[in-house]
């Protein structure tokens, strides 16, 4: 296994290293399969969270045959512990469009939507303004692509794709059965290229600075840097880009306070890492694989209180359509108070990481599948803090 | 025709006679009346020609697309993990005891609702909230207060 220590990288959000205008006209002559094979050798793996290799992706997407296409920037970012991606459009926006565009031409779509949170509102004026700017530079190109913002309304599921979609049609955010997979049919049934905000920066910097730079960086499993948001108990809480691939526990040395007892990585959905596996745990696609989310614990804190507090946000985002989800995620929050109170007994929660468990399998999509990443991995390392 | 009507007509035109538009007309209605009358879901429903029981199925599924009346401000205080860890609780209560109503509820004068909100993404910057649109992270209790201060002596 490849030894990586923590590095500081500077991809995202360098100035000046994006002038659309040039990068555009350039990509746009080039083969769009050759794009494609740039973007599959640098190894770029989505980094919305479930890690899928955004070249083919791409590939598939560009293989179906349809009238209409769309790209789609995901920026429904909802995960608690996770901010990254409105940073990244408050800072570097165009990095993203070209991204867009880039897809847009490589699939053979002709519509690209921005799907921004509700909660990032205050974002759209700014934005729209540059998107003007965008889609007059994408007319005077004589490329036929333009993007429009759509709005999320607060709902935590819609960042899950299929939800989306359901969203962006005027419906309940309600996942749908998969497949078919968003390549074949997304928004509005049509093939769709959906990315999240960070992938489709990393796609520009690729497109312009060719795949080697990026692959220099991370592991075999884990290509390149990633923007990472470290909040919690930590004196220097904010936005980092970093290499992937290295052990948690050179992450804690560098951003800790000295007395970490836990890091919850990949948000409320994620792992929580206790302090005796910092050592071997490595921050990527063959470790933990995370969106980004960093969050430090240090001991004056309840892991009961973590644990409560990520059921209940669960619970209420839960979009209700499917029962081990529904009930799994009520139950597990009941659960837990009713074992603290002591009207259950300590041997309840190994009922209650079966029930997780079923939701791991049960459940129809990634929030009611990945509750049982907190629960298990904190009922199991920190029990004593759960009963007494 | 009713101002409401007005609006819901302005805001179908805008966006298209499509069901694809309704969350876009549904979250204009809101900018403008900060919540969705049934007088309002009904025009909707009639203007882009779908059922007024699946525009309702729409709404109350959104946390921002309110179905109740709400106050010009709705302040939303983030009390996810990050900003629980950071002190929400004394925000939310300086707050509390500022506009005298509890969370969920709205000042008699129909000025301020508060509210509390999952994960607002400023996590690295809690305590935050939300006054409409309007973001206000690394707050402390009396800077909140501060800054509804501020919104009561708008019109």
């Amino acid at each position: 296994m490849e030894h990586k220590t923590i590095k500081k990288v500077d991809i995202i959000f360098a100035k000046d290293t994006c002038n659309p205008r040039e990068l555009l006209s350039k990509t746009l002559q080039r083969n769009p399969d050759d794009i494609i094979l740039d973007i599959i050798d640098s190894g770029l793996k989505g980094r919305g969270g479930a890690g899928f290799p955004t070249g083919l992706k791409w590939k598939f997407t560009r293989n179906e045959v349809s009238e209409d296409k769309y790209v789609i920037c995901n920026a429904d970012e909802g995960e608690p512990g996770t901010f990254k991606d409105r940073e990244i459009l408050d800072q570097v926006p165009e990095k993203v469009f070209v991204g867009m565009a880039v897809c847009g031409y490589v699939i053979g779509a002709r519509e690209g939507y921005i799907y921004l949170r509700g909660e990032y509102n205050f974002l759209l004026r700014s934005l729209n303004a540059k998107l003007e700017t965008f889609n007059a530079l994408m007319k005077e190109l004589k490329f036929d692509f333009h993007i429009s913002i759509r709005s999320g309304s607060g709902a935590y599921i819609c960042g899950e794709e299929s939800a989306l979609f359901e969203s962006m049609e005027g419906k309940r955010g309600e996942p749908r059965n998969k497949p078919p997979y968003p390549t074949r049919a997304g928004y509005n049934h049509k093939p769709t290229a959906i990315n999240n905000v960070e992938t489709l920066v990393y796609t520009t910097m690729i497109t312009r600075l060719g795949p080697t730079e990026f692959k220099a960086l991370g592991t075999q499993d884990s290509r390149g840097s990633k923007v990472f948001s470290v909040s919690g108990d930590t004196p220097i809480a904010g936005i980092y880009e970093l290499e992937l691939g290295m052990p948690l526990a050179d992450f804690v040395d560098s951003f800790g306070d000295g007395d970490t007892k836990a890091v919850q990585v990949g948000g409320a959905s994620g792992h929580c890492v206790p302090r005796k596996q910092f050592r071997d745990t490595i921050i990527g696609f063959e470790g933990i694989p995370t969106g980004g989310s960093m969050m430090i614990f240090n001991s004056s804190r309840s892991m009961y209180n973590v644990l409560h507090d990520y059921l209940e946000f669960f619970t209420e985002e839960s979009c209700g359509q499917c029962t081990p989800c529904r009930v799994g995620c009520q139950q597990l929050l009941k659960g837990i108070e009713a074992v603290k109170r002591g009207e259950r007994k300590p041997d309840y929660l190994e009922e209650l990481k079966k029930l997780a468990d079923t939701m791991k399998v049960a459940a129809k999509c990634g929030l009611g599948q990945s509750v049982a990443n907190p629960f298990n991995s904190i009922v199991n390392n920190f029990r004593e803090e759960i009963i007494y | 025709m009713s101002k409401t009507e007005t609006l819901v007509r302005a805001l179908v035109d805008k966006h298209g006679k499509s069901r694809n538009s309704l969350m876009p007309v549904l979250q204009g209605v809101v900018k403008e009346e900060r919540y969705l009358s049934e007088e309002a879901m009904l025009e909707v429903a009639r203007e882009l020609d779908i059922s007024a029981a699946d525009v309702f199925g729409t709404a109350s599924f959104y946390t921002f697309l309110d179905t109740v009346p709400r106050g010009s401000y709705v302040i939303r205080v983030c009390k996810t993990i990050a900003c629980h860890m950071a002190g929400k609780d004394v925000v939310i209560d300086a707050l509390s005891d500022m506009l005298k109503i509890k969370v969920g509820e709205t000042t008699v004068d129909g000025k301020f609702t508060l509210l509390t909100a999952n994960c607002l993404g400023w996590c690295h910057k809690g305590p935050v909230m939300l006054v409409n649109d309007e973001v206000f992270p690394q707050i402390t209790a009396q800077k909140a207060v501060e800054i509804v201060e501020e919104y009561a002596r708008k019109k």
